[in-house]
């Protein structure tokens, strides 16, 4: 009797050994998955969000948008144009190969080959090696976006991309349609290393033994990555414990998640504003500054978070977020109808016109739905208002024709800073500088466009956001375009993750610092 | 039965090239894929570029011709996501999609069969009225709200089956993983096929029910039954087996059709087959790889109905397929 007692407990501690060493692991669903494993080859949420995974940057965004050091240790302004960085000493790629200044210089030469990721370094002309943990990076002006453009630096190990494969293609090169090594191979100083990977179904990462950052009280040994497409989906893997961290939360669903037990909802205001541009070149009215404002005034965009977004939204005047150096609070939503209706009819259209409308009806939270909102509050102001709504994959090439009469765009600052948003959206459209890619609006204004300019060789940031919040006043004051809202961000989380602690407004959770209480 | 084949060698190739061209006549209006290429501040030069190196500037003619000629030679272009050959994407994904089917035609395969000769024999049991009740739910919900309600209901209620993905599986044969050798396999796919499931299951029962009671009225039923036969011989046996033949026939033209439902199924259940692919790669403007995936369905489309034929021959001797032929 005893020997079976004793032969049971045996087999029980056997069986429980591997649970009692467990390692932990995350499981993680995305709505998708990385396209590649190269850095460089998009510059989208996904390759970001790996890249803080499998990379370091050399600085980057805390929760309060302050820059924290990572492989960069400090830094200091040398001249006008030139920041002179320490590198973090002891830092290991994957491949073993230990990280030097030389393997920046050589990440810095590939980001300007990079078709995306080359406008952002446009102002950069070079990484000059001062010795192996020190390096300068240079620019053309004084620029005062040096340690935001820094966030985009991850090194990668360029002993490890040097180089020829098999079939004698070189190692480091960015292909966009095709296949290439760094797409497929990875060597970074991340907190994981990338353990196997299907393209489309999932991502294995296992923690890095070698990694630098022991400071971090990160406990998590692996994480697979899923896409779930179908938001429905997504959400019932979390709720069934099927996988344990989600993003995006859909609007309809938030309040489940939150109500839930054993999960929880984390959200946070997003940067991703939302707005309507009315094209001049089309609309003679639309020249009228006055037209625009009653547009303004009818559109009721705190009834679209309200009702449409389910309050998953932030309600915006303008299109820096709160946070950025051109927000200026005293630019308050407006909404009034009566006087919207007076100014359409100072304008002389009290008896309104007829106008085309297209949006995507896939590419940002109810698209569809805010479209048709705002195309029924025109109605209110005699503007009717003939729309049309399409997948993404169509509407980009049209928005590019400038198709309709008022578009749909939603714009995300890739500086995290507000000129960007003039550049893109609002600028005199300028073929030779790329300015006001992205204006349908054909919205030009001079002296707005002088405030940008001044602002970008600015390097005091006080006198730099006044340039800004006055360049955002003279858009509000001219309805320049139709600010909507900021979309929030949502993520859903097992309780017991911590996860609120390594969440961002830029969507790049920080899963090396993840802290997942393991119990007993 | 040579000339047959060759016959419908011929027929899918027809068919193949018709839908190539048909697939290549509608790129142009998916979208831009160099949209889903490039980063949002990329500039329209930079687009311009890439455009010409992919030959995506070219005119229709030349690009078809090109893919034609590489069509020849296997090469059906390759992915822009996936950076590999769009035929070898495919045939990694085919197998998920042909599990899911497979499992589907068992659940309709082993539950039509009992169901519809039963509702045929007792037609005004309650039991059959709940049946045929059913059935018109069953055909009348789209496969996506089954999926959404079932994945409710049994993985998040009650926690009982796992809500997305093929879960573990098992290498069997070059690209071809199992998901039905392991537990955590089985579990996965329950959910799937029910779904897959769902929309054809109420058709089938609806289909043999009617081909049966029009046999039971038959003279030769009678006789049987006059003769005192068991009465379930002559149900199973002698009835059965002359309904079979419409049923078979509509059961091909169906596993067609079921292969369109898996682009349904599979995008709710997140399952990796060439379904969800396909509407992924729709979003995407993967532009070869959703020519290559309906090049692959015609193909598909093509050998079951030959398969049916053949089958024909098999269940009613009086088909004669060597005239098929001539």
């Amino acid at each position: 009797m005893t020997k079976f007692v004793r032969s049971l407990a045996a087999a029980a501690a056997v069986a429980m050994a591997p649970v009692a060493y467990a390692e932990t692991t995350v499981r993680v669903a995305y709505d998708a998955d990385p396209v590649s494993l190269d850095p460089h080859e998009q510059l989208s949420g996904g390759t970001l969000q790996l890249s803080h995974m499998v990379f370091d940057p050399l600085v980057r965004w805390t929760q309060d948008l302050q820059f924290e050091p990572r492989l960069a240790e400090s830094w200091e302004q040398i001249d006008a144009t030139t920041m002179r960085f320490k590198l973090r000493s002891g830092v290991t790629f994957h491949s073993g190969n230990a990280l030097t200044a030389k393997d920046v210089d050589w990440t810095f030469d590939r980001l300007k080959e990079s078709d995306d990721f080359k406008a952002i370094f446009a102002q950069f002309t070079d990484v000059e090696v001062v010795d192996d943990m020190t390096f300068d990076l240079k620019t053309s002006e004084p620029y005062p976006l040096v340690l935001h453009t820094a966030t985009y630096i991850f090194p990668m190990d360029s002993a490890f991309y040097s180089g020829t494969t098999d079939d004698g293609k070189d190692r480091g090169e960015i292909v966009k349609h095709g296949d290439s090594f760094a797409s497929r191979n990875v060597s970074g100083t991340g907190p994981f290393v990338v353990s196997e990977r299907e393209q489309g179904v999932r991502v294995v990462f296992d923690r890095y033994d070698g990694y630098w950052d022991t400071a971090s009280g990160g406990n998590v040994d692996k994480i697979v990555l899923t896409p779930i497409k179908e938001d429905p989906t997504r959400v019932a893997a979390l709720l069934s414990g099927d996988v344990d961290f989600i993003a995006p939360v859909p609007p309809t669903d938030l309040k489940r998640v939150a109500d839930a037990e054993g999960v929880d909802l984390i959200t946070m205001p997003g940067t991703r504003i939302i707005t309507f541009q009315m094209n001049q070149n089309r609309v003679e009215a639309f020249k009228d500054a006055r037209v625009r404002q009653a547009i303004d005034y009818a559109v009721n965009n705190a009834g679209i978070v309200d009702r449409i977004m389910r309050g998953f939204g932030t309600v915006g005047a303008q299109a820096s977020p709160a946070g950025y150096l051109g927000y200026d609070e005293a630019l308050a939503p407006r909404f009034d109808l009566e006087k919207a209706k007076a100014l359409m009819a100072e304008a002389g259209y009290a008896d309104g016109f007829s106008i085309t409308m297209m949006a995507p009806n896939n590419r940002y939270v109810n698209d569809d739905k805010i479209a048709q909102a705002v195309a029924s509050m025109l109605a209110q102001i005699n503007i009717k208002v003939d729309l049309q709504t399409m997948p993404k994959a169509q509407y980009w090439p049209t928005f590019d024709e400038r198709a309709a009469d008022m578009m749909m765009i939603g714009w995300h600052s890739d500086t995290e800073d507000s000129a960007n948003f003039h550049q893109f959206l609002t600028a005199c459209p300028d073929d030779a500088t790329g300015n006001g890619q992205y204006n349908s609006g054909n919205y030009c204004n001079p002296e707005a466009d002088a405030l940008m300019n001044a602002a970008n060789a600015e390097t005091d940031p006080a006198k730099r956001g006044e340039m800004l919040q006055k360049l955002e006043g003279i858009l509000y004051e001219e309805a320049a375009f139709i600010p909507l809202h900021w979309q929030n961000l949502a993520w859903g989380s097992k309780s017991g993750m911590n996860s609120a602690d390594i969440v961002n407004a830029l969507n790049f959770p920080y899963f090396g610092d993840l802290i997942v209480e393991t119990g007993s | 039965m040579f000339a047959y084949l060759a016959k419908r060698v011929i027929q899918a190739v027809a068919v193949m090239f018709v839908i190539s061209l048909i697939a290549f006549a509608i790129q142009g209006n998916l979208g831009d894929p160099l949209r889903e290429l490039v980063g949002q501040s990329v500039s329209e030069e930079v687009r311009q570029q890439l455009r010409d190196e992919m030959g995506l500037n070219d005119s229709f003619v030349t690009q078809y011709l090109r893919f034609a000629g590489n069509a020849l030679q296997g090469d059906l272009g390759t992915s822009y996501f996936f950076k590999e050959p769009a035929l070898d994407v495919i045939l990694k994904k085919l197998p998920a999609t042909l599990e899911l089917v497979f499992g589907a035609t068992l659940i309709i395969v082993g539950l039509s069969v009992p169901l519809g000769v039963y509702t045929a024999i007792k037609p005004d049991s309650i039991l059959s009225r709940i049946i045929m009740g059913l059935s018109i739910v069953g055909i009348s919900i789209p496969v996506f709200l089954t999926a959404i309600l079932m994945i409710f209901v049994f993985s998040v209620e009650y926690g009982w089956l796992p809500s997305y993905g093929r879960g573990e599986t098992v290498q069997v044969w070059g690209y071809w993983q199992t998901n039905f050798a392991t537990a955590d396999g089985w579990l996965h796919i329950i959910l799937p096929s029910i779904a897959l499931a769902s929309i054809m299951l109420p058709l089938f029962v609806r289909l043999i029910r009617a081909e049966m009671m029009e046999v039971l009225q038959s003279e030769y039923v009678k006789y049987a039954k006059a003769k005192g036969i068991n009465p379930w011989r002559i149900y199973f046996v002698h009835a059965l087996k002359n309904t079979l033949l419409p049923v078979i026939t509509v059961g091909g033209v169906q596993i067609g059709t079921m292969v369109a439902y898996t682009i349904l199924t599979e995008t709710v259940f997140q399952w990796p087959g060439m379904g969800f692919m396909f509407l992924e790669a729709v979003n995407r403007v993967d532009t070869p790889l959703i020519v290559a995936y309906l090049i692959v369905v015609g193909f598909i489309f093509v050998v079951t109905n030959t398969i049916v034929d053949l089958i024909y021959g098999l269940v009613n001797p009086t088909v004669n397929i060597a005239r098929m032929g001539a």
